[in-house]
């Protein structure tokens, strides 16, 4: 479905995702009509979601991001379930995912400080519904975050 | 740290949602004129708030269907460097993001991949062979959300 001009118009945007149309146009030595048809294609196909802006939370104060591995007491049918609906309202989780292999879900709390994160960890985490063990995880530094597909 | 109020808040949502709209689109949800509303944005962005754009692409869509995440540990601490490690990880280009970490491992990737074989290859021929590898752990991804977190709130 896509051909190779496709592929160097996403690699050169997921590189560089400020780039316009006329500055991709160059790269990939097309018109930029051509190459803003194709941008339109890729987004009815739903290839293209959008383009956002990064937050640095550490900028806007939460210097704190752990990452909690959770297994989840599957005994309870709907464990999963409930487990997901109460963890999307701590305002502190900014990221869910869930998994097959040993742990069943992760959940990336950002917090100001320690004792905030101490905070959220007994007020917040550790009373959602079927928890069976948690694992946590402190980051250090981001090496690489991109996030880009090998194209 | 500088000091936002809720207008900052809520142009920082909406500009993580989507980069792509106009400062005078922008202030005139927000009541804003656009000279002022392009100041905020610059004023975010000096601070490190706002980090530049990025693409998001639908990874099912462009074939890439097993997303894994691995926590590895180094085999002998002490022995390898950690940035012989880390510059070897971060150039295999299907894996997308590293992150140190204190715990269980000590550094966590995401690995995309085309299937579960195409996966076994990366992590036999790529990932295994990285200087100082020890134990790993793979855990393939179901389903991610990404939340607004503690803006507004």
């Amino acid at each position: 479905m896509l051909d190779d001009l496709d592929r160097r118009i996403l690699r050169h945007w997921q590189a560089d995702a400020g780039l316009t149309p006329v500055d991709l146009a160059d790269l990939v030595g097309l018109t930029p009509g051509k190459v803003a048809r194709r941008i339109v294609r890729m987004q009815e196909a739903g290839i293209i979601e959008g383009v956002g802006m990064v937050v640095d939370w550490a900028a806007l104060g939460y210097t704190v991001e752990v990452s909690l591995r959770i297994t989840l007491d599957k005994t309870q049918s709907n464990a999963f379930d409930m487990f997901l609906e109460a963890a999307r309202k701590v305002a502190e989780v900014i990221e869910i995912q869930t998994f097959l292999g040993r742990v069943d879900v992760r959940l990336s709390i950002i917090a100001r400080d320690m004792g905030h994160y101490q905070q959220i960890y007994r007020g917040d985490i550790l009373t959602l519904p079927h928890i069976a063990d948690i694992e946590a995880l402190m980051h250090v530094a981001r090496i690489k975050s991109d996030e880009a597909l090998p194209l | 740290m500088i000091a936002l109020d809720e207008i900052d808040h809520k142009l920082i949502q909406s500009l993580a949602r989507d980069a792509t709209q106009s400062a005078g689109a922008l202030g005139r949800h927000l009541g804003l004129s656009q000279p002022a509303t392009w100041r905020r944005i610059k004023r975010l962005e000096s601070a490190g708030i706002l980090r530049g754009k990025r693409l998001r692409l639908n990874r099912e869509a462009l074939g890439f269907g097993v997303t894994v995440f691995l926590g590895v540990k180094l085999a002998t601490k002490g022995h390898v460097s950690l940035d012989d490690f880390e510059r070897a990880v971060s150039a295999i280009p299907e894996v997308q993001t590293v992150e140190h970490v204190l715990g269980l491992y000590d550094y966590r990737l995401r690995v995309v991949a085309r299937d579960l074989a195409d996966f076994e290859r990366v992590l036999r021929r790529r990932i295994m062979t990285l200087p100082g590898a020890g134990a790993v752990e793979a855990n393939v991804l179901l389903s991610e959300e990404r939340l607004r977190g503690p803006l507004g709130s």
